[in-house]
């Protein structure tokens, strides 16, 4: 009977019981929405990176990475490269000789980092090739060709076929200059690596550094990304006087992105079920002070405490009962849309993202367990509401309630 | 003549509300035994005490002084939390207005005390049909509160205040809010009910026409006893 009453006594004002339903869904679609839009906001950026900029894991000499000095090179590196790819963990893997130095055009000059590549090798982990939107690719048979990011491009005010000047220091400690003409230019979602990134064939950039066949660097993908720490590990083991370092200690900012995420994501939603909570305790306190007659007749005629305490709140619960599933269903069916199809903001703020390296396509995701978390937080939110109406509810005399009578 | 077990025993009833500025004495020293199966009505000038009487007898309040006895347990005794329980199975009452709870229909605000009485399904089932014949409101039992007149509703409250099968039945003013064919039909139901189930009624009142059905009229001036009237042998069944 308490489930009855407390059940019919929610649409005695259907408007406003509709109202808080309505308050508490959207805020569930719009939290739900909102973690789910960061986690498809950070998880591209990660995908990004990874498959662009750093891969799952790069081989180095230990002093390279101090100051880039190209005298620090992997010593025996083709061999290295081979046993790696002969893994069956490695799904790719592309070696590269470094550099950093000043570029410039007849117009502008700048600073770069230049990476001489083996084409194919790199086509294979960083899909080069498939982000060259004017020009071609790395010929491997034309000499002194390279492929730009467009940002860079536009800077230098250089088009294809343009001739650039890369300016650098050899293994000597001297300084060295070779004439490149552009073959390509190449856009990835992050600005900022295009307007410093040059790719040129590892021995045009040898010949000017004065290497052999040796690399600076092993970028390497994995076939099954969650095996990261032991593949680290054991290449550790194996070469022990190389540094080899994850995605996670290249680019540390997306590890603690990804790490304070969900930290994030609980204050944002207790903030949300905070505001939701103090519009439920809000109405149910106004439906009681409304009864107060009502009430006193209750407690009159031998309704206990216990069980006026849980007519409200089961008020309370029922509304946000009603309210979490239509949320819920709300939030799950617009993410799978959106991730799907893709929330498409590169007409408001591609350059704002672009230059943070986010792809202004956004695929909000967010896991199951995350709709189940949500579901547990709003339950205790909603009793925690139902609280003090409830006890404003008990604390009334029956004496006073009636004398209004 | 009858004689009965006295239901309700008052001694020296105090209530004080200290509250205001100046203390008021709205119920001073009351010495009132009701037996069982009496009419009793209450009355008297507003703010003479007939309601604050009728809440301490009713266990809704607790006396500044004197005992409420209720079948020889001392009320004032007993803390708020078992009170309502105690009210629960030995109290019905029957209030001027907003006296049923408007989700219900009138069979559910019937069974709502037994229910709350923990009464099996079958026994309410029974109790319920029973009460709503004898209120005479059978073809409205699914009738909810707004869809019934002030009259009815009335009946219907008292039908839920006989449901626990109380001691007695506290009515304030149970007629106030009604015309005066509803007056006659509640009273004549209330009469019966005092006659064939010994119910006894204790009613706070204003309205002449309930004071001339009563056959004990207690009259209240400030608070104390004025007259206690007994009209015929008041626990003789009318």
């Amino acid at each position: 009977m308490l489930l009855l009453i407390a059940w019919r006594n929610i649409w005695r004002n259907k408007m406003r019981s509709l109202l808080v339903i309505i308050s508490v869904a959207l805020g569930l679609w719009a939290g739900t929405f909102i973690m789910a839009y960061a986690f498809g906001i950070i998880d591209q950026r990660l995908e990004d990176a990874i498959e662009n900029e750093v891969s799952h894991l790069q081989m180095h000499h230990p002093e390279f990475k101090k100051d880039k000095d190209p005298r620090y090179y992997i010593p025996q590196g083709e061999s290295l490269l081979q046993r790696t790819l002969n893994d069956e963990r490695t799904q790719a893997a592309s070696a590269r000789v470094l550099a950093s130095g000043m570029v410039a055009s007849a117009i502008s000059s700048t600073g770069g980092q230049f990476l001489g590549i083996s084409p194919e090798a790199e086509q294979s982990v960083t899909g080069l090739q498939d982000k060259i939107i004017e020009g071609s690719y790395l010929d491997e048979e034309e000499r002194n060709r390279i492929v730009i990011g467009q940002k860079l491009a536009n800077k230098l005010k250089v088009k294809i076929r343009s001739k650039i000047v890369l300016t650098f220091q050899d293994t000597s400690g001297h300084l060295v200059a070779g004439a490149f003409r552009i073959a390509g230019i190449y856009k990835t979602p992050n600005t900022t690596y295009d307007e410093t990134h040059l790719f040129v064939k590892s021995q045009d950039l040898r010949a000017l550094l004065g290497l052999q066949d040796e690399f600076h660097e092993v970028a390497i993908m994995l076939k099954d990304p969650d095996k990261l720490e032991e593949f680290q590990g054991a290449l550790q083991q194996q070469y022990q006087d190389i540094q080899i370092e994850s995605w996670k200690e290249l680019a540390p900012e997306l590890r603690y992105m990804i790490e304070s995420l969900d930290q994030y994501i609980i204050i944002f939603l207790v903030i949300i079920l905070l505001a939701l909570s103090f519009g439920i305790v809000n109405t149910m306190l106004m439906a009681v002070l409304e009864r107060v007659r009502e009430i006193g007749m209750l407690m009159a005629i031998g309704m206990n405490k216990t069980k006026l305490f849980g007519m409200v709140s089961l008020e309370t619960i029922f509304l946000v009962m009603i309210a979490t599933p239509v949320g819920l269903v709300l939030a799950y069916t617009t993410n799978q849309l959106l991730g799907q199809y893709g929330l498409d903001l590169s007409g408001l703020y591609q350059e704002g993202y672009a230059a943070l390296g986010f792809n202004p396509i956004i695929y909000p995701h967010l896991d199951n367990i995350y709709y189940v978390r949500i579901m547990i937080m709003v339950a205790v939110a909603a009793l925690l509401a139902s609280v003090y109406p409830a006890i404003t509810a008990i604390r009334l005399n029956p004496v006073t309630a009636i004398r209004k009578i | 003549m009858n004689q009965q077990k006295e239901v309700i025993i008052t001694k020296n009833l105090t209530k004080v509300y200290a509250h205001h500025v100046v203390p008021v004495k709205a119920v001073s020293e009351v010495n009132l035994s009701i037996k069982k199966g009496e009419f009793t009505a209450l009355v008297g000038p507003s703010g003479s005490g007939k309601t604050t009487l009728l809440n301490l007898i009713g266990g809704l309040d607790y006396p500044s002084e004197g005992k409420v006895y209720i079948n020889g347990t001392d009320i004032s005794a007993i803390k708020k939390n078992r009170l309502i329980d105690f009210r629960l199975n030995n109290i019905g009452f029957v209030f001027q207005a907003f006296n049923l709870i408007p989700v219900l229909t009138a069979k559910e605000n019937i069974e709502f005390v037994m229910l709350l009485q923990k009464k099996s399904r079958r026994e309410r089932d029974q109790r319920v049909i029973e009460l709503l014949k004898e209120v005479g409101l059978e073809d409205r039992m699914n009738s909810r509160p707004s869809e019934l007149s002030g009259g009815q509703q009335q009946r219907v409250a008292v039908a839920r205040a006989l449901a626990s099968k109380p001691k007695f039945v506290l009515a304030d003013e149970p007629t106030a809010n009604l015309d005066s064919k509803s007056t006659e039909n509640l009273l004549d139901m209330m009469a019966r009910l005092n006659k064939y189930e010994h119910m006894t009624f204790i009613f706070s009142t204003h309205d002449q026409r309930v004071i001339d059905r009563a056959r004990r009229v207690v009259r209240l001036v400030d608070g104390q006893i004025e007259s206690d009237i007994t009209t015929e042998q008041s626990t003789q069944w009318v």
